[in-house]
């Protein structure tokens, strides 16, 4: 079973987000990257940039595969985890800690509570794959 | 992210399927064949393991079909591009079946068992259509180049696809491990020759073929004994040690063949694609007499052709996929056939169909990766070649 930490919040398009004041870091979960297969390419936005809710902003491949990467919350762009460049398999073995792609400073800070809780996105899976 | 669902309800499965779950493999629905994409290793593991030691792989969804009597050889000969003639008892080659139109019906491997009786071994997601185009060409009859005339030819042929395990031992460590379940001689079968006898007890049709730019095998046997051959294969091999063989799903098995610029029918082959086009001249024999398309392919010779199968490999960061554009200044030239990271090689590779004027090495060329015109070069192949 894929590993769904409890304090962070989830989409249905299997990112993660976590939220420190009003700026979110966002990946994608553990369940997504064991779909993908060998990360071996991140696209990723630039700092400055900014997001409307659920607009593509990069890209994650693998061998097999290309998956674009959604904003679940919208916001500008405050940090972006360059060092994945070079080491996407990050993004296989350790997607909820040093694998973040960015950090988004939310326009609408309260956006992130309406995402899916741990348990939910557990029962989304389960219903869904 | 949006993985697909898969439906497992009617794909058709091999002998191997539970292995291939116990093993950890990933299903998915290829052509119809519920296949392991890759296993726990993942897809660059299983690549590199099978460079570097062993790769075993399923490959019993391939079909095979008989073609037994005195007209055996000359009903082949008749329907594929590659010159049967040629081969002795024992030995197998690559070819291919064109339609009428200069297209491919299907790449395949032809064993000849003796002057009377050839296998036809050809892919999973064409069997049906192949076993119908051979039936249908075989009751039309070959064509007789002075007469025009129609000659029903003496032959027999049988779908023995069902009858068939194949498991393909891959690398460089794939004779050293076949050798310790059989008394075949190994090392005294060539490169695409073969023999039967026992594998672990079985009988067994072993030959020195393969889809991955390693020396290996393939090993044909009844269904019944997929799952012994395949379990004494891996354990022989040292399955679980760090320098094991591997189980190696379809994921790997097509950047292996990717890396050794070997074509797969569907991308660098199909019904609108012609052998010349694909680089397969030097199994398209004019001269061996009258065969199926062999006019349009003549007339492709002498007037030049459109396209041509070349290899490149990205200059820009990014990966170029299957299907993708390709420009040349402002105007699209051609489209990528296979793209892929290479896992050996540590690039970004593929293969692209491009006018002959902007096929030749170190062309640059730009590809619509989503939106961005990335640079790539036209570069030699096979992009891998490993030391004999």
């Amino acid at each position: 079973m894929a590993n769904i930490p409890e304090d962070l919040r989830y989409t249905k398009d299997h990112e993660w987000v976590s939220v420190t004041g009003d700026t979110a870091a966002i990946g994608i979960t553990d369940y997504a990257q064991s779909s993908l297969g060998d990360v071996v390419y991140i696209d990723l936005p630039r700092v400055g940039d900014t997001f409307g809710t659920h607009e593509a902003f990069g890209s994650v491949e693998s061998v097999k595969a290309v998956s674009e990467i959604f904003t679940p919350v919208a916001g500008e762009v405050v940090e972006v985890n360059s060092a994945l460049n070079d080491t996407p398999e990050k993004v296989n073995n350790d997607p909820y800690g040093e694998a973040w792609f960015v950090k988004i400073k939310m326009s609408n800070p309260g956006e992130a509570d309406a995402m899916l809780s741990a348990e939910e996105y557990e029962e989304y899976l389960s219903a869904n794959s | 992210m949006e993985p697909t669902l898969k439906e497992e309800a009617e794909l058709k499965k091999t002998p191997l399927n539970e292995a291939h779950r116990r093993l950890g493999g990933k299903m998915v629905d290829f052509g119809g064949w519920d296949m392991p994409v890759q296993y726990t290793a993942g897809v660059i593991e299983e690549h590199m393991r099978t460079r570097t030691a062993a790769g075993l792989f399923d490959v019993s969804h391939m079909g095979e079909i008989w073609v037994e009597g005195p007209d055996a050889i000359e009903f082949v000969n008749y329907i594929t591009t590659n010159d049967v003639t040629a081969l002795a008892d024992g030995q197998a080659h690559y070819t291919a079946m064109p339609n009428k139109n200069g297209g491919v019906v299907d790449d395949l491997l032809v064993y000849r068992f003796g002057p009377e009786k050839l296998l036809l071994v050809v892919n999973a997601g064409t069997t049906d259509k192949d076993w119908e185009w051979i039936r249908g060409n075989a009751e039309r009859g070959m064509r007789n180049a002075g007469s025009g005339e129609f000659v029903e030819p003496n032959i027999q042929l049988r779908n023995a696809s069902p009858e068939f395990c194949q498991i393909a031992i891959q690398g460089p460590k794939a004779e050293s491990i076949l050798r310790t379940l059989t008394d075949i001689d190994l090392a005294a079968i060539k490169y695409y020759w073969f023999t039967t006898g026992k594998v672990d007890g079985v009988d067994a049709i072993v030959s020195r073929t393969g889809y991955t730019g390693e020396d290996g095998f393939e090993v044909y046997a009844a269904p019944e004994f997929a799952e012994q051959l395949w379990n004494k294969m891996l354990e022989a091999g040292g399955y679980g040690e760090p320098d094991g063989i591997l189980p190696a799903g379809l994921a790997a098995r097509n950047t292996l063949r990717l890396e050794s610029a070997m074509a797969l029918y569907g991308h660098e082959l199909s019904d609108e694609i012609s052998t010349l086009e694909a680089n397969l001249g030097w199994i398209t024999k004019m001269k061996k007499g009258d065969f199926i398309g062999r006019d349009v392919l003549a007339e492709q010779k002498e007037q030049g052709l459109e396209r041509k199968l070349v290899g490149f490999e990205m200059v820009d960061r990014g990966i170029a996929r299957d299907g993708f554009d390709v420009f040349v200044g402002d105007e699209k030239v051609g489209y990528v056939t296979s793209g892929s990271p290479a896992p050996y090689l540590k690039k970004n590779i593929g293969m692209a169909y491009l006018p002959p004027s902007f096929a030749n090495i170190g062309q640059e060329i730009k590809i619509d990766v989503r939106g961005k015109l990335l640079t790539a070069k036209v570069v030699e192949t096979p992009f891998y070649r490993r030391n004999k």
